[in-house]
């Protein structure tokens, strides 16, 4: 609350406001209603989208960038991928940054050891691409094998796989880099959760005969659900909008595209389907943001 | 507690330790695998995994040196003083297996060079057979560097060279087709096509643009706070839902506007798109540690006749210092760290992730180059993230919901 023994001029709250409030309406807000308006426009903003339309084959008019970004093979691929994105990368960073937090939690090297998975967040994803080649690359020539995982096949007697282009595995090869880069951050929030949680109701719990695992299931869990909340919609944003990891690695060929990587490659060509991307991106954000606001609004409500 | 309940205690919890240095494991050999490969030489990158610098290396080309030439020359290739094969300098003399062919074809002391047993027939067996040799004799002379550890990864990736053997050896040799943008000397750290100066690019990006937003950020965030204002509390809501927005949405319109302006590949350009992505986060961020100081200081500091400024300024600003410094720093590994946004707004001053990409040859032909680079690009978040993991981490609870 705003005491109100500080007077202050009726332009005084602006005056702090206006650098702010001008570059994120400028880059912000602007933006998102120029992004509409050029996704219903062609490849170069000259035209309205419905003359792009040829004729005898189906047409959404005005929104015929929408009928590619929607229809279109390639759209249909990045979208089922992001979903199978969204499916097993947000379960699996969660449960495994839960599962390292509550692991570290009994042990004296946890800060070295929570040091160690969180380390991959201060590294960008193209050096993460970088890292990774020398996990997956398959040697097809005659050569040895000199990624780490086909080197050790090989060494069992196995036949080298091609993780990333063989489209049996390369998205679970793209998601365990993600995996890799981003349980370090869920685990650190979770971590902190679970040092919030009291510790005279936990042994209350254990005295009273309960077992490690119902102590964390009727304890444990309904204390930190709040955080993994939060978590889990954290990593949905940032799952959405996964591109680097894409773009250094497989370039979205042999079947990895994903939307941000469409959008990306048309931003030159052609910026009416590229900016319809865009705006089918943001449409589902938008339940996460209505979301974060109704509980940005409880918990102000609760202050 | 006895002996054998310890012992038993250190057993039970003997999974619990395995688990947990298991996934380190995991977590931490994909990157002390690269940072292996930075130090192997690009022959040894191409050839052989990074695992096999700790293994003993079988010895290339001894069986054939062996077969042909220690019959005459010795096992340690010095029993014919006149044509000593551990002298590097005549090893230099073969450079490639060809030469070594013609050479071996032409007679010594009128007799055949090879009696026996005698060379393949076919020249291309016979080239196979040959080129091991010239690699033992290298090894013969301390020549073979193949499995010496190396700085050359670090150094060509700096100058950003891409030719085909490695920079200080085509410098010595002055090999002038690949030379042309090269001088051979400290200048080169500079090349556009290093990452020299993409590193010096990165750090012109990141440093302004982590320094706006705080200032910005604090502005705006003592107004949320400790100001009133019609819509403040409409306002604070639509900053979290702006945190959520892909900055995907904004590419396109801003590249056209700046093409307008002529901002296009302008470091303010790159700057100020940083900050109105980091914005809303930002603010959340200080707002929330503002506000929560207590309000007391903010009341007997006004009743001694301090204005709002003074109070932005000597109370706000200081006692917000935790928050600021861990914003700050997630902000500074965000930029360093951003790819997308420098590689559509700054393509001709590119930063260290773009650089990365502009030395990844598609054919595959440079990976050497690259492991040197990619860890050019970590020192300072890396740095940067352990010097200060307790602020890192502190700005990533305070807040969570970065878009």
């Amino acid at each position: 609350m705003v005491p109100k023994i500080m007077k202050q001029g009726r332009l005084a709250p602006w005056l702090y406001l206006f650098p702010a409030l001008l570059i994120m309406g400028l880059y912000i807000i602007y933006p998102t209603i120029g992004t509409i308006r050029l996704s219903l426009l062609n490849y170069n903003s000259t035209a309205s989208a419905a003359t792009t339309c040829t004729a005898n084959q189906p047409c959404w008019g005005i929104f015929e960038n929408y009928r590619y970004a929607l229809t279109n093979s390639e759209m249909l691929t990045a979208l089922r991928n992001n979903a199978l994105w969204l499916l097993v990368m947000v379960p699996a960073t969660v449960i495994i940054g839960l599962l390292f937090a509550l692991l570290a939690d009994r042990v004296r090297y946890e800060s070295l050891a929570k040091a160690v998975i969180f380390m991959p967040v201060a590294i960008s994803f193209i050096g993460a691409g970088i890292i990774w080649r020398f996990v997956y690359y398959i040697e097809t020539g005659t050569g040895a094998q000199i990624g780490l995982l086909d080197a050790i096949i090989s060494g069992f007697g196995g036949k080298p796989v091609a993780w990333l282009s063989n489209p049996a595995t390369n998205n679970f090869a793209l998601m365990a880099v993600g995996v890799w880069l981003w349980a370090g951050f869920c685990m650190t929030i979770l971590s902190a959760a679970i040092k919030g949680v009291s510790a005279e109701m936990l042994e209350a719990a254990r005295v009273d005969g309960a077992t490690e695992f119902q102590v964390f299931w009727n304890i444990m869990l309904p204390t930190i659900m709040p955080s993994i909340v939060v978590v889990t919609t954290t990593m949905f944003i940032i799952i959405l909008k996964i591109f680097d990891v894409v773009f250094v690695m497989t370039g979205g060929n042999f079947g990895t595209e994903v939307i941000a990587n469409r959008m990306f490659n048309l931003i030159v060509t052609n910026a009416g389907r590229s900016t319809a991307i865009a705006v089918v991106l943001i449409a589902l954000t938008i339940p996460i943001m209505i979301f974060n606001v109704d509980r940005f609004r409880k918990e102000e409500m609760a202050r | 507690m006895n002996a054998f309940q310890s012992l038993n205690k250190i057993f039970r919890r003997l999974p619990l330790h395995l688990a947990i240095i298991v996934m380190c494991l995991l977590w931490i050999i994909p990157t002390l695998g690269l940072f292996v490969t930075s130090f192997r030489s690009r022959e040894a990158v191409r050839t052989s995994g990074w695992w096999s610098a700790f293994l003993p290396q079988p010895k290339v080309g001894l069986p054939e040196y062996t077969q042909y030439c220690a019959s005459c020359h010795g096992a340690d290739g010095r029993t014919i003083q006149t044509a000593d094969l551990s002298d590097p300098d005549l090893v230099n003399q073969f450079p490639r297996a060809a030469n070594l062919l013609v050479m071996l074809k032409q007679p010594v002391n009128g007799s055949s060079h090879l009696i026996n047993p005698p060379l393949p027939a076919d020249a291309k067996t016979a080239l196979s057979t040959l080129a091991p040799i010239i690699t033992y004799m290298q090894t013969l002379g301390g020549t073979n560097t193949q499995n010496q550890l190396t700085l050359n990864n670090y150094v060509d990736s700096l100058v950003g060279y891409k030719g085909t053997q490695d920079y200080s050896t085509d410098c010595q040799q002055k090999v002038p087709s690949t030379l042309a943008k090269y001088k051979c000397n400290i200048s080169d750290l500079l090349n556009p096509e290093g990452m020299g100066a993409a590193f010096i690019n990165t750090v012109l990006v990141s440093v302004p643009a982590t320094l706006l937003v705080i200032i910005f950020a604090a502005l705006a965030a003592y107004a949320f706070a400790w100001l009133d204002f019609p819509g403040r509390h409409w306002l604070f809501a639509l900053l979290v839902g702006l945190q959520v927005i892909p900055l995907q949405m904004s590419l396109v319109p801003i590249a056209q506007l700046y093409v307008k302006l002529g901002l296009q590949s302008s470091f303010l350009g790159i700057w100020l798109f940083h900050v109105g992505f980091g914005l809303p986060y930002a603010i959340y961020l200080i707002r929330n540690f503002i506000g929560g100081l207590p309000r007391d200081v903010f009341e007997s500091a006004y009743l001694d006749g301090a204005s709002h400024w003074t109070a932005f300024r000597r109370l706000a600003l200081p006692l917000a210092m935790p928050a600021i410094g861990a914003l700050g720093i997630f902000q500074f590994i965000w930029v360093w760290n951003d790819f997308l946004v420098a590689k559509i707004f700054l393509n001709t001053h590119p930063v260290l992730t773009v650089q990365i990409t502009n030395l990844l040859d598609p054919r595959g032909g440079n990976w050497h180059i690259l492991t040197g680079a990619a860890f050019l690009s970590f020192i300072i978040p890396m740095v940067v993230f352990f010097a200060f993991q307790r602020s890192f981490v502190r700005g990533l609870l305070a807040g969570s919901v970065k878009g």
